[in-house]
């Protein structure tokens, strides 16, 4: 059998470069398919096509089984996300002190719901199931910075000033 | 590295810290870091030198009671400031070796008092990403004696002695599945470390793994040596990137230390240990599921048995515990089994760290013994429920627990008083509810979440909590009959008593909880139309047709 050769690079973008470091690392092995995905995930922002079409080929992983995981995940997102992104905990803590409430009123002045970017591609807006900062409930995080206690009127005010950007 | 290298580096750690006359320690834990902890530091590094004393600073992991953050201690006079920011700096600088600031001053003696400190005997006190910080705190230590002093069996019989139960929630007897991996056989074994805590609401593993990683680290090498594994994973949910940091620090420290990797402390024992990453999957804390993770495979649980000690990682015999279970581990085998059983209760031994969350005064984390009264966790270390409310229920167990009622507080913590009253001890979330919260929204928020978490592949839990869902969103929004109620019960038994794995068996406890407890919360949803709480919005539209579930 001829030894296995991995495909070339989908582009000379260099972040495919850390995208195969991660699998180089791995031994090219089929049970680094998630951290690979992670690697794409933080470089690019977010999985295409292309990219998983590359790691399946890479590591040898029938592409059913790459999109599977893709899509089982929570974490992978098939879109490119916003240029902010607001992320409301919806853990327990978060949920009986009113989490419920900061996304409907996050919704309402997007006109998107929950898991979606807006039009103009400016602002996302994410649920996440606890970030571990259940102490300082309700937790946002704009741009992945943690902001306990956050009350309505501090969310809208971030948003305005995103929006304005 | 030996015995005596490693009494040399406490040492020499010890010496180093005597040069300075004060210490000021810095919780960086999530929740102090989010209200400016970093700035905190840097203002008292500068605070500190222009004042020209002699001051270590040191950023430490979670001291604990998070709501009275961003927190400060100083040290040798052991005192504690509450809400510091950048601006008291100076004020601290300045008070050292004099009267301390009495407007920063907390008197948290209450939160304290009834409080025993195992597991995070550390946090609070060393540098997480400092090796000899934790070296100089007796770490590595009992590695090192279990290595050159002790047979394996004699490691399995001091945690079987020691009488610990797994503390993720299912409370199997750590001894017993240890003695099972180690009697397996072949040569090839596995070691993880389940760092996947899925439970929203819950923080413990999180700042274990973040505040004081090596003992995670050690308490897994203390685990290989015992089943005769050469191998560990750690698998950490990738919503905690500061943990994954840590643990990717400590391991390196480690290495470079010779205390993971080839022929450790001079004896044929070869272990290291590699993170993996998990992707936000509920079910993924699961044993057999976290396994085909890490395989690199959607997270979809097996049947059991084989059970993961016998069949698990590639096939191999794999030993899976919890943060909290490894991080019990060095001091058993420092201290011996003895000690650790003399605390707690009959059949509950040692202490539990859990995460006090929801509507009650000091929020934050607190470890007490087994056997401690609820209403003395809520009511004395948790200071009670704010804002002139009453308490209503304290929710244990995550989305596997229940909801225990106020005339239930006099339970002893322990699994099996919990277990009786229809929770589970769980990986340690208490979430305190006060009359502003609904319990049959509580209950559907709970279901949404398994329905939600559910991975598809048996039915009663993919289409029952789907269907759950529903009823429970029409008795919430006023169209719900008794008649649905009663199916409702009936669905929670078909799910308990045919759903593969744990996610799906333990998904009805919530509802099944506050109907025992809160059942005429329901009727008066139900009957009357009104929720007693003022949560529901009774006249809001529903769907008449129930979900279609492809089953």
């Amino acid at each position: 059998m001829p030894a296995f050769t991995p495909p070339p690079l989908p582009s000379d973008d260099k972040r495919w470069k850390i995208v195969n470091g991660t699998m180089r690392k791995n031994g090219f092995a089929r049970h680094a398919l998630i951290e690979t995905l992670h690697t794409v995930q933080s470089s690019f922002g977010y999985l295409d096509d292309d990219s998983i079409r590359f790691v399946a080929q890479s590591l040898r992983v029938p592409l059913s089984q790459a999109y599977g995981v893709v899509t089982f995940y929570h974490y992978f997102s098939l879109k490119p996300p916003g240029k902010h992104t607001l992320t409301i905990c919806a853990g327990t803590a978060c949920y009986i002190k009113g989490a419920d409430k900061l996304i409907a009123a996050a919704e309402q002045k997007l006109g998107i719901p929950q898991g979606q970017t807006t039009s103009d591609g400016k602002i996302s807006l994410m649920m996440a199931r606890c970030v571990g900062a259940c102490s300082r409930a309700p937790v946002g995080l704009c741009d992945g910075e943690v902001a306990g206690e956050m009350s309505g009127e501090q969310m809208l005010e971030q948003l305005e000033r995103w929006a304005v950007e | 590295m030996t015995i005596e290298e490693l009494e040399q580096i406490a040492k020499s750690v010890s010496q180093e810290n005597e040069k300075y006359d004060f210490e000021v320690n810095v919780c960086m834990d999530l929740a102090c870091a989010s209200q400016g902890a970093e700035k905190l530091r840097e203002a008292l590094v500068k605070a500190t030198e222009a004042s020209g004393k002699n001051v270590l600073i040191r950023r430490t992991g979670c001291m604990g009671p998070c709501s009275s953050g961003p927190l400060v201690r100083v040290d040798p006079d052991d005192i504690l400031y509450h809400h510091v920011n950048a601006k008291h700096a100076e004020a601290i600088a300045n008070s050292l070796g004099e009267k301390p600031v009495p407007e920063l001053q907390c008197d948290l003696n209450d939160h304290f008092d009834k409080q025993v400190r195992v597991v995070l005997e550390n946090a609070g006190y060393i540098d997480p990403e400092k090796i000899d910080d934790y070296i100089a705190r007796d770490g590595y230590k009992a590695l090192l004696t279990a290595l050159t002093e002790m047979t394996p069996n004699g490691v399995i019989h001091r945690v079987t002695e020691s009488g610990l139960r797994g503390r993720g929630g299912g409370g199997y007897p750590t001894g017993l599945k240890w003695g099972t991996v180690a009697k397996a056989g072949g040569d090839i074994k596995y070691v993880v470390c389940n760092g996947d805590e899925g439970d929203p609401g819950a923080f413990m593993d999180r700042s274990v793994m973040e505040g004081d990683p090596h003992r995670v680290v050690e308490g897994m090498a203390l685990a290989a040596y015992a089943v005769g594994a050469s191998k560990g994973f750690i698998y950490v949910r990738a919503e905690y990137p500061v943990a994954v940091a840590r643990l990717t620090t400590a391991l390196r420290e480690a290495r470079r230390r010779g205390l993971l990797g080839n022929n450790i402390c001079n004896t044929p024992f070869n272990f290291d240990v590699e993170i993996r990453l998990g992707a936000g999957a509920f079910v993924c804390g699961e044993e057999t599921a976290l396994l085909a993770s890490i395989e690199g495979k959607r997270g979809t649980p097996k049947p059991r048995p084989p059970y993961p000690a016998v069949s698990g990682l590639w096939g191999k015999p794999t030993l899976i515990n919890n943060v909290e279970t490894y991080a019990n581990i060095a001091p058993i085998i420092r201290n011996g089994g003895k000690w650790f059983a003399n605390m707690g209760s009959e059949r509950s031994k040692g202490t539990k760290v859990f995460a006090l969350t929801g509507k009650i005064t000091h929020t934050g984390l607190v470890e007490v013994p087994m056997g401690i009264k609820l209403r003395e966790i809520i009511e004395v270390i948790g200071g009670g429920v704010p804002g002139g409310h009453t308490f209503k229920a304290v929710q244990t167990g995550g989305p596997s627990g229940g909801c225990i009622p106020a005339e239930m507080l006099d339970l002893g913590v322990s699994y099996d008083a919990l277990m009786k009253v229809g929770s589970i001890m769980g990986s340690g979330g208490m979430i305190v509810m006060d009359d502003t919260s609904c319990m049959v929204n509580v209950a559907r928020f709970f279901i949404e979440f398994c329905m939600t978490e559910s991975c598809g592949k048996c039915i009663p839990c993919r289409a029952g909590t789907a269907q759950m869902h529903t009823l429970l969103t029409r008795i919430c929004s006023g169209s719900g009959t008794m008649e649905e109620l009663d199916l409702l019960v009936q669905l929670c038994a078909t799910i308990k008593e045919t759903s593969l794995c744990g996610l799906g068996m333990t998904a009805p406890n919530p509802v099944l909880s506050t109907l025992k407890y809160f059942k005429n919360e329901y009727i008066e949803h139900i009957v009357h139309k009104r929720c007693p709480a003022g949560v529901c919005n009774l006249q809001a539209p529903v769907p008449n047709a129930p979900v279609e579930v492809l089953a």
